[in-house]
């Protein structure tokens, strides 16, 4: 699908005759000499595309020039240069009243400071973005109480704004963008005027909105672990330019520049990467309908005291260790010993590290690591997640906690020989 | 005449504006002939209706509309205030005054808040209107009584026109301050969501400054009042004119009871005003409690 977003070489100037001031910094004037001669550059030539559903972040301190780029997209502040594309027409060539009807139909926007009307009811600021495109009032107030029960507001309609707290009024901003039923929704600092509870209850809700709703969010925020928890993906921008742009792990784990890299020392990685960055392949696992012997045989070639046991679908059924597999073979059993005992914990692979602690000290066994479907993904030894949370601590991007690289061959061949040559030889693995 | 006029030549500034002002008279008496019949037409009116009533049954009107706008104790002050300008024998003048100032009120708001939206919007009408109204408001009122009597003679409509532009510059002002301190943020997103200018005006800037406007239009009734019995002196009728008469005959005893009249009318208009701009401070309103029962009406029983 191509990009909604597509902004290529944008500039922002203020001041007086500000074309001259883009000139200067394509010939390589910094933003500095720029303010002597009294012009302020915002944003430097940035480009960026955005493709439909995204998440997508722009994160940078105050000043750095977000806030005039997000008004860049939907042209509440014209371009000095460049072109931004929405949808495949340049919203820079638009006239007055083209722009005004991208703003109604395809762009909204929630504010830091809510900017709701105070004067009139909850469901009347809901239904403003319709009640503007001309809607009739029935069909708008219908689609105004639609959009705050998704928000959680239902049954608040005819109170006004100042009667809820932030948190809700915020609400009835996400609403009244909702309500416009447009497909991209610009987010100004949209959580940073709540408290931190709120916010991420806030966070959690537009993740999920933006899910069920696939919408396309621009995102803005000064808070990195807010960008790094919601985003599909994160612009660095500083002094006006965008410095990176990438996944929360490309970020954490490629820092573009010196800046970026000291930006994120503070972020908590623990809470940013998951259990499928960590995770190692065991080098074989073992069938459910297989013998001990055959598991046996696996431990010995792997050198691993403990096998991952999988049932026909992929799905963990758990795991056992040597001793038991020998006394299995001792007694002469033909069925893996797999006990409650055994019981496997396992985990999804978008768990954030730092939940993974707990269950890993509440059980011997490894982590098992499974997708969305349920299915075998990988295996979180103790000691991995140890040196992963140790790297964590250190938090030196240059160290990346634990990569796949020496097992991702192990898991194709162990696991897949662990199935077939196995159930093929059993019988003559007799000793 | 100056001690050194050899020097500095003498300006004749008043000679110019004289000029002016009399070839106004000669060349734009269709206008002045137009505005005078407007005038007299809106103020007898007014008046006539005013005191069409027994002054007992206006009396309980005003107290009624006092209670409506801000409380009951409003009301009870004006009942018993207003029987005492009654039993003064002030009713009538009262009323004359107060419907000069009623008609002169409204032509300055109808004059001042579209020129105050102007100056709001447009940074070079902002920069005219300023000292105009500065000179407007600093200039003698006293002064503005000459040429009215020389455009409309005297009676009730120079000294309409004296009040309307003694009175207009407030309404301007806070019109223009009203707003231009409308949130920023608030007018962006009626942008955001695809508002038109004339969308945002009417939505938000304008709902949002009504209490701004309304201290406005409440200085405009004020300087009408103050000015509306300067009027009396050109024979605009009223307590001014009682006032006026006070002085030339030193009746202090009618005198006091003039601008006793004068002070009640300014008490209740003030009062009345500062609500309307406000109304959400005077719970005690009947406004207020039919606003209640009717949200109580719409609020579902969750």
């Amino acid at each position: 699908m191509p990009p909604v977003i597509t902004a290529e070489g944008l500039y922002k100037v203020f001041g007086r005759r500000p074309a001259r001031g883009v000139e200067a910094l394509r010939t390589g004037r910094t933003r500095e000499q720029l303010r002597e001669d009294g012009l302020t550059a915002a944003v430097i030539d940035a480009s960026f595309s955005v493709d439909p559903g995204e998440m997508f972040v722009v994160m940078g301190l105050s000043g750095s020039g977000k806030s005039t780029l997000i008004r860049m997209v939907n042209g509440l502040l014209p371009a000095t240069a460049g072109t931004l594309d929405i949808g495949g027409k340049d919203l820079n060539s638009m006239s007055t009243a083209e722009v005004r009807d991208v703003r109604r139909k395809r762009i909204s926007m929630v504010f830091q400071h809510f900017a709701l009307l105070p004067h009139r009811t909850v469901g009347e600021n809901a239904a403003f973005g319709l009640e503007i495109s001309g809607l009739n009032r029935s069909e708008r107030e219908a689609k105004a109480s639609e959009a705050l029960q998704m928000v959680g507001l239902k049954g608040w309609e005819g109170y006004r704004p100042s009667a809820l707290s932030g948190g809700m009024q915020q609400r009835v901003g996400l609403a009244r963008a909702l309500a416009a039923g447009t497909d991209i929704l610009l987010m100004d600092e949209a959580f940073s005027a709540l408290d931190p509870l709120i916010r991420r209850d806030m966070q959690d809700q537009l993740i999920d909105l933006q899910q069920r709703l696939e919408k396309t969010v621009v995102f803005i925020t000064h808070d990195l672990n807010e960008a790094m928890r919601i985003g599909d993906r994160i612009a660095m921008m500083r002094d006006g330019r965008i410095v990176q742009v990438g996944t929360s792990e490309e970020i954490l784990n490629e820092p573009a520049n010196d800046y970026v890299a000291k930006f994120i020392q503070d972020v908590d990685r623990s809470r940013v990467l998951t259990a499928s960055a960590i995770m190692e392949h065991p080098p074989a696992v073992l069938g459910a309908a297989q013998g001990p012997r055959t598991a046996h045989k696996l431990l010995r070639e792997t050198q691993n005291p403990w096998l991952v046991v999988l049932n026909r679908d992929h799905t963990p059924a758990g795991v056992i260790w040597e001793n038991d597999i020998a006394d299995a073979v001792q007694s002469g059993r033909d069925d893996l010993p797999l006990t409650a005992a055994h019981g496997v914990h396992i985990v999804q692979h978008d768990t954030p590290i730092a939940d993974l602690f707990a269950p890993a000290a509440q059980h011997l066994n490894p982590l098992v690591v499974v997708d969305d479907d349920g299915k075998f993904e990988g295996v979180i030894p103790r000691v991995t997640l140890l040196t992963a949370a140790g790297a964590v601590a250190d938090s030196s991007p240059a160290s990346p906690p634990s990569p796949d690289a020496p097992t991702e061959s192990g898991f194709g061949h162990g696991a897949q020989t662990g199935f077939r040559d196995t159930a093929d030889h059993e019988g003559n693995e007799n000793r | 005449m100056n001690p050194d006029d050899s020097l500095i030549p003498r300006t004749p500034v008043g000679d110019w504006a004289e000029s002016g002002i009399d070839w106004l008279t000669q060349n734009a008496s269709g206008l002045f002939d137009l505005i005078s019949t407007m005038f007299n037409f809106l103020v007898g009116n007014l008046t006539y209706g005013l005191t069409a009533l027994e002054p007992l049954v206006m009396i309980v009107i005003l107290a009624l509309i006092a209670w409506i706008v801000r409380s009951w104790k409003l009301a009870l002050g004006t009942a018993l205030t207003f029987l005492l300008v009654l039993s003064m024998e002030q009713w009538v003048h009262m009323m004359e005054t107060m419907a000069l100032v009623l008609v002169a009120t409204v032509i300055a708001v109808l004059i001042a808040v579209p020129v105050g939206i102007l100056a709001a919007r447009n940074r070079v009408v902002s920069s005219i209107v300023r000292p105009g109204m500065d000179f407007m408001q600093t200039m003698p009122a006293f002064v503005y009584l000459i040429p009215a009597v020389t455009f409309f003679s005297i009676g009730v409509v120079p000294g309409m026109v004296a009040t309307i532009i003694f009175a207009l510059p407030p309404g301007v002002r806070m019109t223009e301050l009203g707003i231009r301190q409308v949130d920023g943020e608030t007018v962006e997103a009626g942008e955001a969501f695809g508002a038109s200018p004339w969308q945002i005006l009417r939505g938000i800037q304008l709902p949002l400054a009504v209490p701004t406007i309304m201290a406005g239009v409440n200085q405009v009734i004020m300087l009408s009042l103050s000015m509306g019995v300067i009027a009396g002196m050109i024979g605009a009728p009223g307590l001014g004119k009682e006032v006026v008469a006070a002085i030339s005959s030193l009746d202090l005893a009618l005198g006091v009871e003039a601008g006793l009249g004068v002070v009640i009318l300014a008490v209740y208009l003030d009062r009345l005003t500062a609500a309307l701009g406000d109304r959400g401070s005077y719970t005690g309103s009947l406004l207020a409690a039919i606003q209640r029962a009717r949200a109580r009406r719409l609020t579902p029983t969750t």
